[in-house]
Formats: C-alpha cells, sequence, structure tokens
C-alpha cells in the first residue's frame, strides 16, 4: 500500500491505495465522486477526463500514486454553490448532451480548451474535443455548448 | 481492467532513476507519462514488478537551446512540445509532429523520451527525428552514451537502449525546410502512414535531403531511394512529385492490418512522401 494526498476540488484527501488503483477508481470509489465516468477503459474514450495541475487527463491511464502531490478538479469542482460554471451552464443552454454519459469528461476538456484558447473558432473546439467521443448527440451541440460558454457563438 | 500488482517509486534525480531501476534485477519499469505502458499493464501484456516514476525529474523536463542544437528533454510532454516558441520559431516540424500525436489529454501526460523507448511502429516522433537528424542522449550505470537516431530504432518495440538505460534528451540542429505528413488512423490518431522530410537547398538545387517514414514497416527508416532521387536536381515541386511516386513500390515487408492493405500503405507512402516534401518546400520560401 502507499499513501497519497491529493488535492481533490480544493480540499486535501489523503488515503493509503495499492498503487495499482486507477485515478478513476480512486476517485468513484474511495472518494465517491461518480460525476466522472469510465467508458472504455482504453485511453480512447474521454469520459474519465479530469484536470490533474490544470491540464486534462484520462483518469483510467493514470494511477492514483502518479497524481500524489497534485491538485485534480473534478466536475463536481466546477460549479460555484449552485451557480453553474460557464461550461455547465452551455451544455445546459444548448442541449449539449442526450444520455449525458460523456458529458463530465467532455466539459472536463472543454475546460481545458478554453483555458489554452479562450475564444476557439468551430474548427479548434471540434480538435480540442478530440480525446473525447459521444454516442448520442452527432457533437453539433457540444460544438454550440462550447461557444455559448466561451461567447462565440453565431448570432443566427 | 486491473493490473498485476506492483510497487511504485518516485524518482528524484536521473542517477537516482538507474540505481532504483537497477535494484530491481530486470524486472521493474520506468514509468514517464504511462501513455503506452498503463494500457499494457491493463491488459497484464506488461506486469513490472516495480515502477519507477520519473515523471517529476526536472531535469528531464525542458526545451533549450545548447551549443548550436536544441535539446528536448526525455520527460517533456508532448503538449510543450507543440506549443515550444523555439521550436516554432526554429525547427517547426518538430511542433508540428508533436500536434499530430493523439489527442490533448495524451499529449498533456505522454512524453517523447516514452515514445521512443516504447517505439510504436505507429508511432510519429521516429519519422521526425530521423529527418531532423537528431542524436539521442541515455544514461546508464555505465556513464552517458549518445545514439544516432537512424542506429536507434531497430525492429518492432525494439530499440538500441539496454535495460538499466534512461534516455534523457534528444538533440539535433533546427531545420526550417521540414515538414510532417500524417496519414491518421482516424479512431486512435496515431499514423497508418507517416513521412517527415527536411532538406537543405544550395542555390537553388537540393544539396542534402532525409525523409524518415513510419507507420508502414516494423519500425521507423530513412528513405534513401527518395533522398538520393532528389539531391541535386532543382528545388521545385516537379522534382519532389518525381522523386516520391515510387517511394512506397521500393519498400519491402510493407504491414498490413485491419486498418489499411499492404496496397493501400504502399500508394500513401508515396502520396504522403510527396506532400512532406511540398511542405518542407513551402518553408523554403516562408
Ligand atoms: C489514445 C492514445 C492515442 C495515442 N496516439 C498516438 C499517436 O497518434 N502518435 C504517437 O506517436 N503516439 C500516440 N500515443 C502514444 C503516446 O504518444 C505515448 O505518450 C508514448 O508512446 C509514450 O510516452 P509516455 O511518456 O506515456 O511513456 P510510458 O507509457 O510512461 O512509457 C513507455 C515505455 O517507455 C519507457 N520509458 C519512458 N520514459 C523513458 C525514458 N526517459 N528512458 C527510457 N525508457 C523510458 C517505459 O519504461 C515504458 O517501457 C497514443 C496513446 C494513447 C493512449
Ligand atoms: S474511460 Fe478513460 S478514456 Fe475511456
Ligand atoms: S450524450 Fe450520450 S454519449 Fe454523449
Amino acid at each position: 500500500m502507499a499513501q497519497v494526498t491529493l488535492t481533490v476540488n480544493g480540499k486535501q484527501r489523503t488515503a493509503e491505495v495499492e498503487p495499482r488503483m486507477l485515478l478513476v477508481h480512486f476517485l468513484r470509489e474511495q472518494l465517491m465522486l461518480t460525476g466522472t465516468h469510465v467508458g472504455c477503459d482504453t485511453s480512447q474514450c474521454g469520459a474519465c477526463t479530469v484536470l490533474v495541475d490544470g491540464r486534462s487527463a484520462k483518469a483510467c491511464t493514470l494511477f492514483a500514486v502518479q497524481a500524489d502531490g497534485s491538485e485534480v478538479t473534478t466536475i463536481e469542482g466546477l460549479a460555484d454553490g449552485d451557480a453553474l460554471h460557464p461550461l455547465q451552464d452551455g451544455f445546459w443552454e444548448e442541449h449539449g448532451l442526450q444520455c449525458g454519459y460523456c458529458t463530465p469528461g467532455m466539459i472536463m476538456s472543454a475546460v481545458n480548451l478554453l483555458n489554452d484558447n479562450p475564444a476557439p473558432s468551430e474548427a479548434e473546439i471540434r480538435h480540442g474535443l478530440d480525446g473525447n467521443f459521444c454516442r448520442c448527440t452527432g457533437y453539433q451541440h457540444i460544438v454550440n455548448a462550447v461557444q455559448h460558454a466561451a461567447g462565440t457563438a453565431s448570432k443566427e | 481492467m486491473i493490473p498485476s500488482a506492483f510497487e511504485y517509486e518516485r524518482a528524484t534525480s536521473v542517477d537516482d532513476a538507474i540505481a532504483k531501476l537497477a535494484a530491481t534485477g530486470g524486472t521493474g519499469k520506468l514509468i514517464a507519462g504511462g501513455h503506452s505502458l498503463v494500457p499494457l499493464m491493463k491488459l497484464r501484456l506488461n506486469e513490472p514488478t516495480t515502477l519507477i516514476d520519473i515523471a517529476r525529474i526536472s531535469a528531464l523536463v525542458g526545451i533549450r537551446e545548447r551549443d548550436g542544437l536544441i535539446e528536448i528533454g526525455a520527460g517533456t510532454v508532448h503538449h510543450d512540445v507543440a506549443t515550444s516558441a523555439l521550436l516554432g520559431a526554429q525547427c517547426p516540424v518538430v511542433s508540428d509532429t508533436a500536434a499530430t500525436i493523439g489527442d490533448p489529454q495524451v499529449r498533456n501526460r505522454g512524453t517523447i523520451g516514452g515514445s521512443l523507448a516504447h517505439a510504436d511502429p505507429a508511432a510519429d516522433y521516429p519519422a521526425m527525428l530521423l529527418a531532423v537528424d537528431a542524436q539521442i542522449h541515455l544514461q546508464g550505470a555505465g556513464g552517458p552514451r549518445v545514439v544516432a537516431a537512424e542506429d536507434f530504432f531497430q525492429d518492432l518495440f525494439t530499440v538500441d537502449l539496454g535495460p538499466d538505460e534512461i534516455i534523457t534528451a534528444v538533440r539535433f540542429a533546427p531545420v526550417r525546410a521540414a515538414a510532417y505528413a500524417k496519414l491518421y488512423q482516424r479512431a486512435s490518431r496515431f499514423a497508418i502512414v507517416g513521412v517527415a522530410a527536411a532538406l537543405e537547398v544550395t542555390d537553388g538545387a537540393i544539396s542534402a535531403a532525409r525523409v524518415g517514414l513510419t507507420g508502414a514497416l516494423s519500425s521507423a527508416v530513412r528513405l534513401s531511394g527518395v533522398e538520393t532521387a532528389l539531391v541535386g536536381q532543382p528545388a521545385t515541386a516537379a522534382t519532389v512529385a518525381t522523386a516520391a511516386t515510387g517511394a512506397g513500390a521500393a519498400l519491402s515487408d510493407v504491414s498490413a492490418d485491419l486498418h489499411a492493405s499492404e496496397a493501400y500503405r504502399r500508394a500513401m507512402v508515396s502520396v504522403f512522401t510527396k506532400r512532406a516534401l511540398e511542405g518542407a518546400l513551402a518553408r523554403l520560401s516562408a
């Protein structure tokens, strides 16, 4: 067993974990933060995306011990009380989801994208979400949601 | 999918990593970004008894100029290579290549050293490092060692790297007239075919050419036939079109898989060789 201390959504959390415990399982099963999903478990789909030290990462491809000492932000850490994060608001307003399975990962990737590029073009949004799959929406409403959050939605 | 159990240690320096690796007697493995190793461990294709984490060794991270060359630390993540202002200004083929790797999450964690050590036959960096004629710097218990990229990539997942050695950096002289052209496997975004080309031009004629290929064979190789056909010729679109034409047909042991047949790969080698050379030519005038 190894001891890890992570700051998760601003709160310091210390735990004993097996080194082979994936970060996504640590978040979901130890901290009960079940907003982060497991879609493929093979590093492809992005449903497990969280921020580690401010950068998007697939939590199914990272052992919790590798993140020891890091700051982790999950979907649960975005809203400020009842006030939605602009990206959550964008997904709400633009109907950026159907089943919602991909949504937490999609939003965390979009946070990474807007941190790097606050006013992305449509092509840059699609490219910035390369690591996230959605089986439902056909992506257009997700792009609209990110544009809504960035304030770049074209007025029709 | 849960990997086999292992011990985890974090290395504080390159020497510490080498000592910790040696202490496992060949059963341990270094982990950097984990974006090749963790998937293999989940499938239990790789079951190290100990993982030695080198991701926080600061001496391994960064991109800098040194002795007229550019040095990229082995622990530098793909995102930092892709967005480097130094590379963008002096050797844009390197940042362009990094930007094609995987997706943003992969680029945030995966490192150049990990990509080279793993040597996936469809990895992007190897082709580019052949084109810029990079040197790969290694360190082991016996001291440092330098291997030319051309000698480093040997076969499928096989490179010139001892069991107790660590890649510390890659170095190369910056080349402006160089470009990378990639046919993406649409799901994984690995290269079905990837070609990097670098040209030197004197008085309008091509004086040197290096072309690296990934994705089509068991490991990355230089396309020496194409290089020979370019040297001494005028630096024009017609020259590169002629030189690229037979690039695919000249290869033996071309891979075939569910993404691309052998014949399709051969055809695409020629197409992407031409595109990479055109990209290099375009940078001559830029
Ligand atoms: C979804 C997905 C898509 C991808 N797409 C692409 C792509 O399009 N193109 C591409 O090129 N790659 C792609 N990759 C692979 C990615 O680039 C990996 O980051 C890279 O191959 C390995 O780097 P790493 O730092 O993650 O290495 P790790 O996984 O940590 O290590 C890989 C191997 O290298 C060894 N190692 C690591 N660092 C060193 C070192 N400094 N010295 C000696 N040995 C070392 C380890 O022991 C291990 O054997 C993709 C990966 C994923 C998960
Ligand atoms: S669950 Fe991690 S990428 Fe799909
Ligand atoms: S909304 Fe169902 S997978 Fe995206």
